[in-house]
């Protein structure tokens, strides 16, 4: 074990060598040790959300055109920085009529919910939290409580808008963990357990290609649960002001927007971890630091496809967010997390490369068959998806040409 | 040991305090919030005997789930901002007397019982105790049958609830 193949191990093994040679018996060193890790990780997990913020809005800028934040030091990078000192220092205004033990407890519940799916998150070989064996059920449990900081902070605001938002969000939130839970259980599945360390070490093949489908609806409906766009109905501005943090200012607020950001960079490594083999590449079970940088940049994709989705998709109605999950999502899951248990039990025995490749094929075939119905539902209703396209560009011209006179 | 005992009288303590205020508190609003305090209790309760298990799902249904569905319908059937109605009707006094009978009764019926005064036995724990509980819920040698027919309960109940849902639509139209 020496400090540049894994430098977390070797760090806590050194640290409690240290507290243990003060006198202290090693089970306690070692408790202490934990204590302190406890710690650490929350504290560079919300740093961390300086970069995130600061990279999401430099990606959107450059998706739209616009440079993004260039200001404060180079490229922007010290902007997170000023953003965060000036929240910091703005008055905490607590409206009247507020119910006040939930408006304070909804900030709070809203971030632990998130920095509570880092304990299973497994980093590399030899780092991580917790592997308890219901990891992969532990990420939806603690996803749950963030809901219900959504729904205290809607209701004690004493705010007709937010209360309508915490509504519609809320609503949202409990739909979509279906087809997301549905998804999940497809890797759990194949892995056979549901520790997150279990799942990934079983994907020397990545399940994103034993299981497009669950992989699709995973990443779709975790979009969704963070709220972003096209799913963000809770910052309708047009229709509910700013959502169901209305009624929030100064640091309060700033516990929404940095447990938002956090939850989409979460949500990617989760994504990473069940279905792109987390720190698996070659040569990471001898050099744990490989896998971590594996795993960082494996997840750096998927989050990027997410803010891809953010900067580029115009907003659902709350109809048609119902629609795509119970009409659409829900069954698709369904018969993705049937077919996928079904051809297990069938194929057990066969050689690895038939079982991946008679997978695969279920998936695509559900896919057709989704594609050929929603095809001909549509026609049905006298939807054509080209003439939605037509008019779309048609309006985007037309704007287009608007600015250009002005 | 010390350290597991101190933790369940702390949480046993939180959740009767919790349960008690459901029942008592004005505001029905409040008495949800606290009820998701006596259910994330259970959840620790759970966690004490490690049965991991069981806790996450406690906090997947019951909060997650339950506790949402139950705060949707007080907020959307009460006025949830102002709400404080009687909390007492005519048969308060009676259903007392009957709690304190049942409360007798069965007080009674554990002290006669000699395990009430004795500490519990911690039980064996099998590492995998998810696998046990899938393979008794999915074998036909074990727990199938029933768990099948629990399932066609909530689905008869679903539908039930689908028929009275829709009734009222399917008379419109009829119109």
């Amino acid at each position: 074990m020496n400090f540049l193949s894994d430098p977390v191990t070797f760090i806590g093994n050194w640290l409690t060598g240290l507290v243990a040679n003060l006198g202290i018996p090693k089970e306690t060193a070692s408790a202490w040790v934990t204590g302190v890790a406890v710690g650490i990780l929350p504290l560079l997990a919300m740093l961390w959300v300086l970069v995130l913020i600061w990279y999401e809005r430099k990606v959107i800028g450059r998706l739209q055109d616009r440079p993004g934040p260039n200001r404060v030091g180079p490229f922007g990078l010290i902007q997170p920085v000023a953003d965060m000192l000036k929240i910091f220092i703005k008055e905490h205004i607590l409206p009247a009529g507020i119910d006040r033990i939930p408006y304070n407890l909804a900030p709070i519940l809203a971030v632990g919910g998130v920095l509570g799916m880092w304990i299973v998150v497994p980093f590399s070989a030899t780092v991580h939290g917790v592997d308890i064996n219901v990891g992969a059920l532990y990420v939806i449990a603690v996803g749950a409580i963030g809901t219900l900081g959504i729904i205290f902070a809607g209701y004690s605001s004493n705010n007709k808008y937010a209360l309508l938002a915490a509504f519609r969000v809320v609503a949202q939130l409990i739909s979509y963990e279906i087809p997301m839970v549905l998804a999940l259980l497809v890797p759990v599945l194949l892995a056979r357990s549901m520790g997150m360390n279990s799942i990934v070490q079983a994907q020397p093949v990545w399940f994103i290609l034993i299981a497009p489908l669950a992989a699709l609806l995973f990443f779709i409906s975790s979009i969704a649960e963070v709220g972003r766009s096209p799913f963000d109905l809770a910052e309708a501005e047009s229709e509910i002001v700013a959502g169901f943090n209305t009624e929030y200012s100064g640091l309060k607020f700033g516990m929404f927007y940095v447990g938002e950001f956090l939850h989409a960079f979460t949500n990617s490594l989760i994504f990473t971890a069940l279905f792109l083999g987390g720190w698996q590449g070659p040569g990471a079970e001898q050099f744990p630091i490989l896998g971590f940088i594996y795993f960082f940049l494996k997840t750096v994709v998927v989050h990027f496809l997410g803010i891809a989705i953010r900067g580029s998709m115009p907003r659902f109605r709350i109809d048609q967010v119902m629609q795509l999950n119970w009409k659409l999502f829900t069954p698709i899951a369904l018969a993705a997390f049937s077919s996928a248990a079904l051809v297990e039990k069938l194929a057990t025995n066969w050689a690895d490369a038939a079982r991946i490749g008679i997978h695969f094929l279920v998936n695509m075939i559900i896919l057709g068959v989704v594609v050929l119905i929603g095809g001909r539902v549509f026609r049905a209703r006298g939807i054509r998806l080209d003439a939605l396209a037509q008019r779309n560009r048609a309006a985007v011209k037309f704007s287009m040409e608007k600015s250009h006179d002005s | 040991m010390i350290l597991d005992q101190v933790i369940f009288l702390i949480t046993a303590l939180v959740i009767i305090i919790a349960a008690i205020l459901v029942v008592s508190v004005p505001k029905m609003i409040h008495a949800a919030l606290w009820l998701i305090l006596a259910l994330a209790g259970i959840a620790v309760l759970f966690v004490l005997l490690q049965a991991s298990f069981f806790a996450v799902v406690q906090v997947i249904v019951y909060i997650g789930a339950i506790a949402v569905l139950v705060i949707f319908a007080v907020m959307l059937t009460r006025k949830a901002m102002q709400d404080d109605g009687p909390q007492l009707n005519r048969y308060s006094v009676l259903a007392a007397a009957v709690c304190l009978m049942l409360f007798v009764v069965l007080t009674g019926m554990l002290l006669s019982w000699d395990g009430a005064s004795s500490l519990p036995v911690n039980p064996a724990v099998h590492p995998d105790t998810i696998i046990n509980l899938g393979e008794s819920l999915t074998n036909p040698q074990g727990y199938l049958l029933p768990f099948e027919v629990a399932s066609i309960l909530l689905l008869a109940a679903l539908v039930g609830a689908i028929f009275i849902g829709r009734e009222h639509r399917a008379g419109k139209e009829e119109e």
